[in-house]
């Protein structure tokens, strides 16, 4: 088959079995556009931005665990990227961005739509490349996606000049099935001597406590982490990125961890006496400060990326290895009728906990009139019936999702953790919605984030993508005004947003359905009508409280023991000091 | 501590700025950072010398190693190996006096005149990083013109390689 290189990539798409391709053209990648015409088999979706290309890709990665695949112009389109590619980097997710770039000959010149894309995104991707043969372009690709998939994922680019594309020049082509790369070999296994000695310590812990990622879910091993902790009875706590693939609602789940995790969680952390964590990487919203985490524990530690290991926190035990790999090989180990464990320590461990966790530490306080953003995500949790695929935006709405929308299942739960971008959730629920064009999909956002990739609203209608914002709409930019309150002695430095935008009438005027609700009375029936309303997007606009807040907080420099918390649970711990009880 | 750390990676455009803006991104030392192409043209070798403690130089590893385009790594510093590094100097060489007292450190530091005018000379010196600071001390400081060095290279004595 010869083909010319703009037909090489759509008919690799095609073999690489990728359905959607998100982007925008432009100058550089017109020769890409006009192979992509007049065929079904890739379908793109013509974003409004190439920011929520990128974003809507990473959400429809997250929920299928596929790779997602943006294409992109040279210089804005690719600069544009950045933000995306950037968010898929911190959290490895598996993005290819395709990046068209000036002829060849141009390059250095500083033609017009001219940037150094492989410069630009040097420092945000797994890998790049830049294609300078054409006989080299359907290597290249299927590198890209090896490279984006395998080990510890993450987003790569491929830069295209736009002579390489050109629809004269044709050279035969063939799929290539595999690609091998002498200097990338992703470890998977995990040593067995380290495992066995992994397994003992965890036999031997008095107050255990399991600790898990990302990776879980990014290794598809949440079956293998389920038979894990049940069958150890031990206590789990999972971060942001982590949440679903040990479900929510049971009981060994003691809630999120970190700066806005629950009580239990962190006071467990902090006094238990061997930690086991499984893909997840130690970020500094985990830890809190690193001179005072998890002081009496030993260490444990597994992830497919060495660089993980003993970055910030010293394993003991480090294992280097896919988490499913490892867990199912830990797995076999504990498959016992009857393992060592200490049984009444467990227990006293247990009650602790449970006496932690009857201090409540997600409670909120109720005001007449007002709805509180936490009650909106109970209300979402109540109609989707725990059920539907979040997305969220980055602020106090993300911590109140994650707070109060338990996940029973991994790939639920769509945020960006690490990078922490504004703009996410509007796109990624685009992304999630093409994916699962059956299942209820919600953007949780607030009225700060959703402003940063709104013009999205446009390509939900014309791709049909009917995804339900739910829109914490505080006039306040929550998080930072928080902090403000907190640490600036409520000094509101730039955080009030005035002049927004009827909600209402702008998803009315991009032709979706607006709903505005300020009443908690009024709360549950629009929540409903909103997910009635099957085949449209809905923007609920929510009004909020202004001044709730997220509890409990971790404030930097602070240890996990020492958390700020709700003014309600501050009246329950001085009730039971008043009975005498410990704290 | 300082670490010399030796790298097989891809003879690609774009390998040295993906290994220097490492450094960069992550806040690492480079004392000296030495490359060129092998007798494999698909392959060039690499040798950095950074600093740091035990931990950050753990990472330094791990991070280079994580690079697409590095395929091999080796910190030499625990081990036998052998370092070397290039000098030129351009000295002012006026006069019989100063002339034949710069030839006669040079004997001493094995040091090689490889370029002379009427007023100046021109040095090669290979050896330690210590060597050639002590040749240069051994100047006259007003009479060094220009100095010029490569950055260190490092192979491992005996039949241990950093090969494919």
């Amino acid at each position: 088959m010869e083909l010319s290189g703009s037909e090489i990539i759509i008919q690799f798409l095609k073999d690489e079995g990728v359905e959607h391709l998100f982007g925008y053209p432009g100058g550089a990648v017109l020769h890409i556009y006009d192979a992509l015409h007049n065929q079904k088999d890739v379908q793109h979706i013509l974003v409004r931005h190439e920011q929520g290309a990128t974003h809507a890709a990473d959400g429809y990665a997250r929920a299928t665990g596929k790779p997602g695949v943006c294409l992109v112009t040279s210089g804005p389109g690719a600069t544009n990227a950045v933000t995306g590619i950037a968010t898929a980097y911190m959290d490895s997710i598996p993005l290819v961005v395709i990046t068209g770039q000036v002829p060849s000959h141009a390059i250095g010149s500083d033609a017009f739509q001219e940037v150094d894309a492989v410069g630009i995104t040097r420092a945000c991707v797994k890998h790049n490349f830049l294609v300078k043969d054409l006989n080299k372009l359907a290597e290249t690709l299927k590198k890209a996606f090896y490279v984006a998939t395998s080990g510890r994922p993450g987003p790569v680019v491929v830069d295209i000049p736009k002579d390489i594309t050109a629809p004269h020049i044709k050279i035969p082509y063939v799929y290539p099935k595999t690609v091998e790369m002498r200097s990338y070999n992703p470890n998977v296994k995990g040593h067995p001597r380290q495992m066995k000695r992994a397994v003992d310590l965890l036999l031997s812990a008095k107050r255990p406590m399991i600790y898990s990622g990302g990776g879980v879910i990014m290794s598809e091993a949440s079956n293998e982490l389920r038979k894990f902790v049940r069958k150890l009875g031990y206590p789990i706590t999972q971060t942001l990125m982590g949440l679903g693939a040990f479900p929510g609602t049971d009981p060994q789940f003691i809630g999120m961890l970190g700066m806005h995790g629950t009580y239990e969680s962190n006071m467990a952390m902090h006094d238990c006496d061997v930690l086991i964590a499984i893909g997840a990487r130690f970020d500094d919203r985990i830890t809190g400060v690193t001179s005072t985490f998890c002081p009496y524990a030993q260490v444990i530690h597994i992830d497919i990326d060495p660089a993980s290991i003993s970055k910030t926190i010293n394993a003991d035990i480090p294992i280097v290895g896919d988490v499913k790999d490892v867990l199912t090989a830990m797995n076999k180990l504990l498959d016992k009728p009857e393992l060592p464990i200490d049984k009444p320590a467990l227990e006293a461990w247990w009650n602790k906990i449970k006496s932690w966790q009857g201090q409540k530490s997600y409670e909120y306080e109720t005001k007449s009139g007002l709805i509180q953003p936490q009650a909106a995500v109970e209300e979402l949790y109540k109609v989707t019936g725990g059920d539907a695929f979040i997305t969220s935006d980055v602020g106090q709405h993300q911590m109140f999702a994650a707070q109060f929308y338990p996940f029973d299942e991994p790939r639920r739960w769509i945020n960006s953790g690490g990078l922490g971008t504004m703009g996410f959730g509007l796109p990624a629920a685009m992304g999630v919605k093409l994916a699962f064009p059956d299942k209820d999909v919600a953007c949780v956002t607030g009225e700060g984030s959703i402003q940063m990739c709104i013009q999205e609203l446009s390509t939900c209608l014309q791709y049909n993508t009917p995804v339900k914002i739910i829109n914490l709409n505080n006039r306040y930019l929550g998080m930072v005004r928080q902090w403000q309150e907190f640490f600036y002695e409520k000094r509101y430095s730039h955080v009030y947003m005035d002049s927004l935008p009827d909600f209402v009438k702008l998803a009315e005027a991009y032709g979706h359905i607006g709903i505005r609700v300020d009443d908690p009375k009024d709360l549950h029936d629009a929540m409903k009508e909103a997910f009635a309303l099957k085949d449209k997007t809905v923007f609920l606009d929510i009004i909020t409280d202004q001044e709730a807040n997220v509890y409990p907080m971790i404030s930097s420099g602070k240890a996990h023991n020492e958390m700020d918390i709700s003014p309600l649970q501050q009246k329950i711990q001085a009730d039971m000091k008043a009975r005498g009880e410990t704290v | 501590m300082r670490h010399i750390i030796s790298l097989l990676v891809e003879n690609e455009s774009g390998a040295l700025s993906r290994i220097s803006g490492l450094f960069s991104a992550r806040g690492y030392n480079i004392e000296s950072l030495t490359v060129a192409t092998t007798e494999d043209v698909t392959l060039s070798r690499m040798t950095i010398v950074t600093a740091g403690s035990d931990r950050v130089i753990e990472q330094i590893n791990k991070q280079l190693n994580k690079l697409v385009d590095v395929v091999k790594l080796q910190d030499f510093t625990e081990g036998n190996f052998i370092e070397r590094e290039m000098m030129f100097v351009k000295v002012k060489a006026q006069g019989e006096g100063q002339r034949s007292e710069i030839k006669r450190l040079s004997d001493i530091f094995r040091a090689r005149i490889i370029d002379v005018t009427d007023t100046t000379f021109c040095i090669e010196l290979t050896g330690s990083g210590d060597k050639l600071d002590a040749y240069i001390n051994s100047l006259h400081e007003t009479s060094v013109i220009e100095v010029v060095r490569s950055g260190s290279m490092g192979i491992l004595r005996g039949e241990k390689a950093l090969t494919l």
